[in-house]
């Protein structure tokens, strides 16, 4: 097994997570590509820990689903507050900072 | 081993015992064992990257979240070849349940269409597609070049979840303790700002 065939499943799974963050305007489906991206980093970190045989790896993977987790569910709420307000989760319509 | 007076009950403890004791002992992938793996890693990834090519492109925002369901799905799978079993649980835990409900759960209280949608993109995707190819090719060039031909090691052991945990709660505890932290105000902020009034 190579390392980088790990590490290039890794670097294509988050150029499509960048991808889906670059063009889509619902504020959810932002979200899940954010997840993706997280993802990519996660195999990362597994695939070096296991290269050094080092459980740092595993256990910032670990750390890393906890905080996307606790970002998830701050992200949510931050959209539903937007579609309450707006009554639309196109993120290219919240533009109030734009002078 | 096998005395002639073994009971088949006892012939089925003594072959369980050897089988764990084999799983136990760190003993190197043959060359059959390394090919399934490898097989699997690429069945699984190659899954993983049509799920998720055809999540940021479908235009039926549940079909995305069952997308990213599958992706999330196969990178646990990849956390089972490179032994790492405890992330794989937690990823199936954490992400397949907790988070992709929370997901359908946007979709449902945003009121998305359940159908397909049109306007769930912006209209300059190539210039999207170009950043993202531009992203693969530089991370995928100094990929290649740095770790052209580094192999996995050979005594590549499972790192088992007593050691995990060993880990955390010595070397990072205090990383650790802060994140129970972080996950309470990140619940609390999450109620605060979604509140109704």
């Amino acid at each position: 097994m190579f390392l980088n065939q790990f590490l290039f499943f890794a670097a294509i799974l988050f150029s499509i997570g960048v991808y889906g963050v670059l063009t889509r305007k619902n504020g959810v489906l932002v979200l899940l590509s954010i997840e993706l991206i997280l993802n990519a980093v996660n195999i990362n970190l597994i695939a070096f820990g296991a290269y050094h045989q080092d459980l740092s790896g595993q256990v910032f993977a670990l750390f890393i689903i906890a905080v996307a987790a606790a970002e998830v569910g701050v992200g949510l709420a931050i959209v539903l507050l937007i579609y309450r307000n707006r009554r639309s989760i196109d993120v290219s319509e919240a533009d109030l900072l734009k002078g | 081993m096998y005395s002639r007076q073994t009971s088949p009950k006892e012939g089925a403890k003594v072959i369980l015992g050897n089988l764990l004791s084999l799983a136990a002992e760190n003993t190197p992938l043959s060359e059959t064992g390394e090919w399934i793996a490898n097989g699997f890693f690429y069945v699984v990834a190659a899954v993983a990257v049509a799920a998720a090519l055809k999540m940021v492109t479908t235009k039926n925002v549940v079909h995305a979240a069952l997308y990213l369901l599958v992706v999330l799905s196969s990178v646990a799978a990849t956390y089972i070849v490179l032994g790492a079993e405890f992330a794989a649980a937690t990823q199936v835990m954490v992400y397949l349940g907790a988070v992709m409900v929370l997901m359908l759960f946007g979709v449902m209280l945003t009121r998305a269409q359940i159908g397909k949608e049109d306007n769930l993109d912006y209209d300059h995707k190539w210039l999207g597609a170009l950043v993202a190819t531009a992203m693969a090719a530089v991370m995928g060039y100094s990929l290649w070049e740095y770790f052209g031909s580094k192999t996995m090691p050979d005594d590549m052991a499972p790192q088992r979840t007593s050691e995990v945990s060993g880990e955390i709660f010595s070397t990072f505890i205090v990383p650790f303790e802060a994140l129970s932290v972080l996950l309470l105000a990140a619940l609390i902020g999450a109620v605060v700002v979604a509140r109704k009034d």
